[in-house]
Order: structure tokens, then C-alpha cells, then sequence
């Protein structure tokens, strides 16, 4: 049966070309492979290639000729002793192919909807507590995990024969031996790699970077090879993986290694983003966060680390990811932090409570997703919004709350919202400098006045 | 010191592959070839949009490559992956239909060209960023050995991928935690448009492990016996718990980078020798009639080849487009 060579696209831009030259007249037999002729496209001269066995019976379009629309027939390629028919040979452009979506009108440029729901849902009650340490609950956290899911296991620098550079994975080795705790070279991009390779076989590994600083020698691997696998295996193939360590500024450690990852990894779909601030969020939460079935970034703070906080013992201890906690109720102004700031949010609210404005603070927990609900919940009720981190103001954290409580409660809100950020510039070292770049509790006082 | 200290005499001296075993690697080499063919003819028919990394010339390496696994051993590679998915058994209909974007398609038209994926035939992809699957190539042999199975991991990479950083840093990783994994090195010669002896310092990537103790040897990567051969010496090594192996096959694409690449950097005349001289098609076609095998078989199996991806095409032509609410799935797994 006769088929229609047609003029291809040889980029995804090109919608025609000019037929240089014929590399085989009519009667030539071709073969799958044979440059039957010449084209040149908008970027350059290229050849066209049979791909199927036949005689060129006819060509349709004369070499030389400009602005070949891509999908003209160009010749007519005959079976051995078959004529052409009539009805090919004509050069008109073939229907275009249909490849691109569907067209649906987007919907994203409304905001989803927030149910309308009771702030006030109180927390599940876990009974007796003690008082410990953030750095034992992480740990706590993954020995309970490693010994209820043996395809659990702990990697990193220094984790193992070391005890962890800051001692969260203290006695871990001896627990659970070096086929489960492993240290690693100081190799960020090629372990992370590893992990997530074992990862989409279906190990649930805990990367542990001695600073999230280090995990961007890795980012490629945890954008790309982690939160969007799933997606593009079309749900297929997913990373049951958490990666974890301190993040934010530490102390006078410079610039390098004082920084928030809380907006960069918050801004990208198929990443979960875990912020713990006491040691119940860092118990709770990194438990809940081995189990998930995602890739989770699990951001720790290095001055939390020694921090008491009276924490739950109760074996099944467990948090839900994507769910803030109100620590402290007010009606004056809804103050909202993660990780180290909201112990500053907390530190404002005592200082403003001497002035009678009661503050509301939410302890975010969850950076994504973000528990919106809770804080416009919040916000419904104080009509003043302050946000306070200390990662850098531009397209923080802040400013996605801000956006989202606008584009949710625009009509409760008394006064604009107002970010208290890290200063935008690289950490300095001086001690005093260090102290004037980091959210005080005073600047979210001052911040409030401003409000009510 | 490590055998891989001279280079392979290219197995011609190995009992090597069955004439059966070489009519299934002249089956599903023309099967590649044939597919890839289509697939060039979609894109230009603008049915396949996008990246189209084709693998027409270096069929014998993931054949041979395949020949020597067994079921549950991992394979994983670049962007240039179509070979690798029909070596593996994945079907050709759901991988055309990827590449047209349909909801039939592996990924139901999420992934596209470059990011397919198949638990069932343990392919674990597709990578788009020149050399991460390396990394990620350790991290199946690190699954394997941790599960205390004696499973390998393949991990494809081109020339030009194997200047990466991160190549190094799993040589070192799979060195010293004697993963099983074979990196299999795929030479054709172009990282895109730049010639491999003026990117890579190294001129015999065979020893680019060699610092690590990591054996490795060079392949005539047109020859799927050969391929074969070497293939079940480095898997036979890994299996043992000895740790990773490194092959380099030197191999051509006779097709550009992608579908956009004029091919400058290149004489027609040396696509033009290598495709007369060494094509690994002919040459395993040869092999077979020196066998004794007929003609009229060869025949018969170019027909059904054809019947296949004729059959793939049209079912990639007219499967529909993924459903609108497909944009908002598989970006988490709900738990």
C-alpha cells in the first residue's frame, strides 16, 4: 500500500522548512535508515530518513522549495511494482496531529476553599509526660521507629561510630549495628543519591545532614530524583525517605552555615516540610515522618537541641503531619512562628500581655502542607496577623502565610499583616552584628504595636 | 590488583550466547531499532513533542546487557531509555503511548520520553539530569544488599555523564560498601555535540574505577555477544559480594542527540562507515546465517517486529489524552 512521506518537525518550534535536496529519485528503493532527502529547519540542515522499505514512487515537492509546512506530503513511497494512486498525490498539509492538552479552564487562580472549622479542636491527650530533651526525642524517635520497621535505617556523616556530630544519634550504633546506621563519606550529592535509589525500592532511609546547609550539595537529588518521581511514573513509584538536620542560624557560625531551607523546599510539590520547635513536635512529628510514604524534610534547630520540653512517654506518641498547634491562646493578635521563633512568638506574648494585648501563637509544625485552617481560624477571631521566622524576608514563609490569610480573610483583617524575618543579608559573624540580623522578641512587640 | 588492568580480547573466545539466545538479541534489537524508527517518524509527524533521545546504533548493549540478568536484578539509566525499557520486556504499546503523551502510557502520560518506570520488570527509570541515575543506580545495589539478596543493579550512563562529580562519589560509595552494581558505560562518542576526547581527560573511562579499586574493561559494544559475555563476568562478580564492576562498551548513535540536533560536530561519512561496517544489527544477522539459521526465519521475525510496532503506533495514535483531573494526582502518595 502506498504511503505519504510527510515533512517532519525537527523541533519543537519549527512549522516549516525549505526541501534542499532529494537524495533518491523516483523508482530508488529505500530501505528503514536511507537519507531519502535534505531539509532545513529553522535551526539548521537536516536529513530525512525512510522508515519504512518501498520505491520512492513519486516526489510531490520539487527540491528547492521554501516554507514546506511541517506535515505536507513530500513524496509517495510505493510497495516493489505498485503504482501510485491519484488520491496521494496532491501536497496539501495532512490534519494537524492533536498532541496538546485538553483545554480546561485553570482553576488554580482561585484560592482552594478553607472549611469553615472550630479552632479551638483540641489536641489528643497523651497523659503523663517527662521532661526531655529535643535532642532525645529525635533520637527516641528513630529507635522506636528502626525497631518496629527493620526497613528502616539511619545514614550520614558521622551518625554511627561517632554518635552524631551533635549527638542525636547517640547509641543508635550499638542498638541497632552498622548494617542500620551507617556512616557515610563527606559525599552529600552521592549519598543522598544512594538513599534515594534505595528509597524507590521501597527502604524507608532518615538522611541525617550535619547542617541543612550541606543537603545542597544534594538539592538536585532531592527535588529531582525524590518529590517528583512519583509524579512522573504516574503514582507508580514512590520515596518513603526523610531527610533531617539542623537548620537556620546556629551561633556565630557565619554565613555558610546559617541559613533557613524552610521556603526552598516548602515551595516544591511532592516534598512534605516538618519544622519542630519542642520536643514533643520533634518526638511526634519525626516518627510521623519515618512512616509517610513521601519524601519529608524534617528541619531541626541547633539551639533547640539541649532545649527541656515536657514530652509525652507514651509508646504510640504520635503526631499528624500538616496540623499546627495553638500554644497559647489570646484575642489581640495571632502570632505565627515555626521552629526556634516560636519560642520568640511566645517570648512577645509574655512582653505584650504586660501591656494587656493577649496574643494568640501557632506553632506551625508543618510548612507543607500548611495548616491554613487553624491559622485563619485564628485570624478570624483577632483581625491582626504578625508572622515571624528567621529565615529572609523575600518570598519567605511569611509571605505565603500573609498571601494565603489574604486571599482567605481579607475581610477580617483590622490592619495589614506584618513579617518579622531574618535581616536580608548573609549571616554575619560579630556577636552583636548576629544579634541585629535575627528576629527579637521586641521587634514582634514593636510589630504589634504598629497593629492594634 | 583488579583484571580490569588490560583490555577485554572482546569474548570472541567465550562459548558466548545460544543460537537461540542470539535470535532473541536479533529480535529484540530490530525491535528497538523498529520502535525508535517509529518513534523519529511520530515526532516529525509532531505527535511526540518535546525530548526524543533515540537509541538507533547502540541496540546490542542493553540486549546483551539483559541477556546476562535474572529476574529481580535492577536496571536503571538516562534520558535515553526507550532501549532499556523494551530490553527489560516492558511493553512497546505503553511506551509509545508515553512518548505521544497519553493516559495509556507508563506514567499515564505524566513522564513522557525521558521518565518511565516499571516495578514489575524492575526498571527504575528514566532520568533526566545526566548522571544522577548513578547515585541512584548505588541505592538499588544498596537495597539489594540490604534485603540479603544476591540481586545487581545496572546503572547506564553515558560518556558524558561519567565526567559527573557525582559518578566519582559512587564509585567511592560502591566501593566501599561492595555494593552489587555494574556500571555499564555507554560510549557513542557525543556527550551532545562535544566528542568525547575533548571533555573527558581520561582517555580509557574502562579505568576510571580503578582508584577505587573497581575493575573494569572496555567491550566492543556493537557485538551483543560480546556485550554478553563481559556482562555475566561482571554480574558473576557482583553476585559474589565483591563489589561494584565497570564496563565501557564502545558503541555509536547513528541519530543525533535528540530529534533537534543538526549533527554538526560530525562527518556523514563517519555515521555513514560505522552504520556500513559495525552495525550490530548486521552484525548479529551474520552471526546467524553463519549458524546455519535460515533466511526466511530472519524474514519472519522482521515481520513480526514490524507487526509489533505498527501495532504500538497505532494503539500510541489513538489512546486518549490523560483525563484533566490527572494534573492534580500521584504528587504525594495519600496515606
Amino acid at each position: 500500500m502506498a504511503v505519504q512521506i510527510l515533512m517532519p518537525a525537527l523541533s519543537p518550534t519549527m512549522t516549516d522548512g525549505k526541501l534542499v535536496r532529494w537524495l533518491k529519485k523516483e523508482g530508488d528503493a529505500v530501505s528503514p535508515g536511507d537519507v531519502i532527502a535534505e531539509i532545513e529547519t529553522d535551526k539548521a540542515t537536516m536529513e530525512v530518513e525512510a522508515v519504512d522499505d518501498g520505491v520512492i514512487g513519486k516526489i510531490l515537492v520539487p527540491e528547492g522549495t521554501e516554507n514546506v509546512t511541517v506535515n505536507t506530503p513530500i513524496a509517495i513511497l510505493t510497495e516493489e511494482g505498485e503504482t501510485v494512486p491519484e488520491t496521494a498525490a496532491s501536497a496539501t498539509p495532512a490534519e494537524p496531529a492533536k498532541s496538546g492538552p485538553a483545554k480546561v479552564a485553570p482553576e488554580a487562580t482561585t484560592a482552594p476553599a478553607v472549611p469553615e472549622k472550630s479552632v479551638s479542636e483540641s489536641e489528643k491527650d497523651w497523659g503523663e509526660t517527662e521532661e526531655v530533651t529535643v535532642r532525645e526525642a529525635l533520637r527516641d524517635a528513630m529507635a522506636l521507629e528502626m525497631r518496629r520497621d527493620q526497613d528502616v535505617f539511619l545514614l550520614g556523616e558521622e551518625v554511627a561510630q561517632y554518635q552524631g556530630a551533635y549527638k542525636i544519634s547517640q547509641g543508635l550504633l550499638d542498638e541497632f549495628g552498622e548494617k542500620r546506621v551507617l556512616d557515610m563519606p563527606i559525599t552529600e550529592h552521592g549519598f543522598t543519591g544512594m538513599a534515594v535509589g534505595a528509597a524507590l525500592t521501597g527502604l524507608k532511609p532518615i538522611v541525617e545532614f550535619m547542617t541543612m546547609n550541606f543537603s545542597m550539595q544534594a538539592i538536585d537529588h532531592i527535588i529531582n530524583s525524590a518529590a517528583k518521581t512519583l509524579y512522573m511514573s504516574g503514582g507508580q513509584m514512590g520515596c518513603p525517605i526523610v531527610f533531617r538536620g539542623p537548620n537556620g542560624p546556629a551561633a556565630r557560625v557565619g554565613a555558610q552555615h546559617s541559613q533557613c531551607y524552610g521556603s526552598w523546599y516548602a515551595h516544591v510539590p511532592g516534598l512534605k516540610v516538618v519544622a519542630p520547635w519542642s520536643a514533643a513536635d520533634a518526638k511526634g512529628l519525626l516518627r510521623a515522618a519515618i512512616r509517610d510514604p513521601n519524601p519529608v524534610i524534617f528541619l531541626e534547630n541547633e539551639i533547640l537541641y539541649g532545649q527541656k520540653f515536657s514530652c509525652p512517654v507514651d509508646d504510640d506518641f504520635i503526631l499528624p503531619i500538616g496540623k499546627a498547634k495553638i500554644e497559647r491562646q489570646g484575642e489581640d493578635v495571632t502570632l505565627v512562628g515555626f521552629s526556634i521563633s516560636v519560642g520568640t512568638a511566645l517570648a512577645a506574648a509574655d512582653l505584650l500581655a504586660e501591656e494587656g494585648i493577649n496574643a494568640e501563637v501557632i506553632n506551625l509544625r508543618s510548612l507543607r502542607p500548611l495548616d491554613i485552617e487553624t491559622i485563619v481560624g485564628s485570624v478570624k477571631k483577632t483581625s491582626r496577623l504578625v508572622t515571624v521566622e528567621e529565615g529572609w524576608p523575600f518570598a519567605g514563609i511569611g509571605a505565603e502565610i500573609v498571601m494565603q490569610v489574604i486571599e482567605h480573610a481579607f475581610d477580617w483583617l483590622d490592619a495589614p499583616p506584618v513579617r518579622v524575618a531574618g535581616i536580608d543579608v548573609p549571616m554575619p559573624f560579630a556577636a552583636n552584628l548576629e544579634k541585629l540580623a535575627l528576629p527579637q522578641p521586641d521587634w514582634v512587640v514593636n510589630a504589634v504595636r504598629k497593629l492594634v | 590488583m583488579n583484571d580490569g588492568a588490560s583490555v577485554t580480547d572482546k569474548g570472541r573466545n567465550d562459548p558466548g550466547l545460544s543460537t537461540a539466545e542470539l535470535e532473541h538479541a536479533f529480535h529484540d534489537m530490530l525491535l528497538i531499532r523498529r520502535f525508535e524508527e517509529k518513534a523519529g517518524q511520530l515526532y516529525g509527524m509532531g505527535l511526540i513533542g518535546g525530548f526524543c533521545h533515540l537509541y538507533i546504533g547502540q541496540e546490542a548493549v542493553v540486549v546483551g546487557v539483559q541477556l546476562a540478568l535474572k529476574q529481580g536484578d535492577k536496571i536503571i539509566t538516562s534520558y535515553r531509555d526507550h532501549g532499556q525499557m523494551l530490553a527489560a520486556g516492558m511493553d512497546p504499546r505503553g511506551v509509545m503511548a508515553e512518548l505521544t503523551g497519553r493516559a495509556t502510557g507508563y506514567s499515564h502520560g505524566k513522564g513522557g520520553s525521558m521518565h518511565m518506570f516499571s516495578r514489575e520488570k524492575n526498571f527504575y527509570g528514566g532520568h533526566g539530569i545526566v548522571g544522577a541515575q548513578v547515585a541512584l543506580g548505588i541505592g538499588l545495589a544498596f537495597a539489594n544488599k540490604y534485603r540479603g539478596t544476591d540481586e545487581v543493579s545496572i546503572a547506564y550512563f553515558g560518556e558524558g555523564a561519567s565526567n559527573q562529580g557525582q559518578v566519582y562519589e559512587s564509585f567511592n560509595l560502591a566501593a566501599l560498601h561492595k555494593l552489587p552494581c555494574v556500571f555499564v558505560i555507554e560510549n557513542n562518542r557525543y556527550g551532545m555535540g562535544t566528542s568525547v576526547e575533548r571533555a573527558s581527560a581520561s582517555k580509557e573511562l574502562w579505568r576510571n574505577g580503578e582508584p577505587w579499586g573497581i575493575p573494569g574493561k572496555q567491550i566492543d559494544g556493537m557485538d551483543v555477544s560480546a556485550v554478553n559475555t563481559a556482562t555475566k563476568e561482571a554480574v558473576a562478580y557482583c553476585r559474589a559480594g565483591k563489589g561494584p564492576y565497570l564496563l565501557e562498551m564502545s558503541t555509536y548513535r547513528y541519530r543525533g542527540h535528540s530529534m533537534s540536533d543538526p549533527a554538526k560536530y560530525r562527518a556523514r561519512t563517519e555515521v555513514d562507515e560505522i552504520r556500513q561496517k559495525r552495525d550490530p544489527i548486521d552484525h548479529v544477522r551474520n552471526e546467524l546465517l553463519a549458524a546455519g539459521i535460515e533466511e526466511e526465519k530472519l524474514k519472519k521475525i522482521e515481520t513480526d517486529v514490524k507487526a509489533v510496532v505498527a501495532d504500538a503506533s497505532q494503539f500510541a495514535e489513538t489512546s486518549p489524552e490523560p483525563d484533566p483531573s490527572e494534573l492534580y494526582t500521584d504528587v504525594l502518595v495519600e496515606a
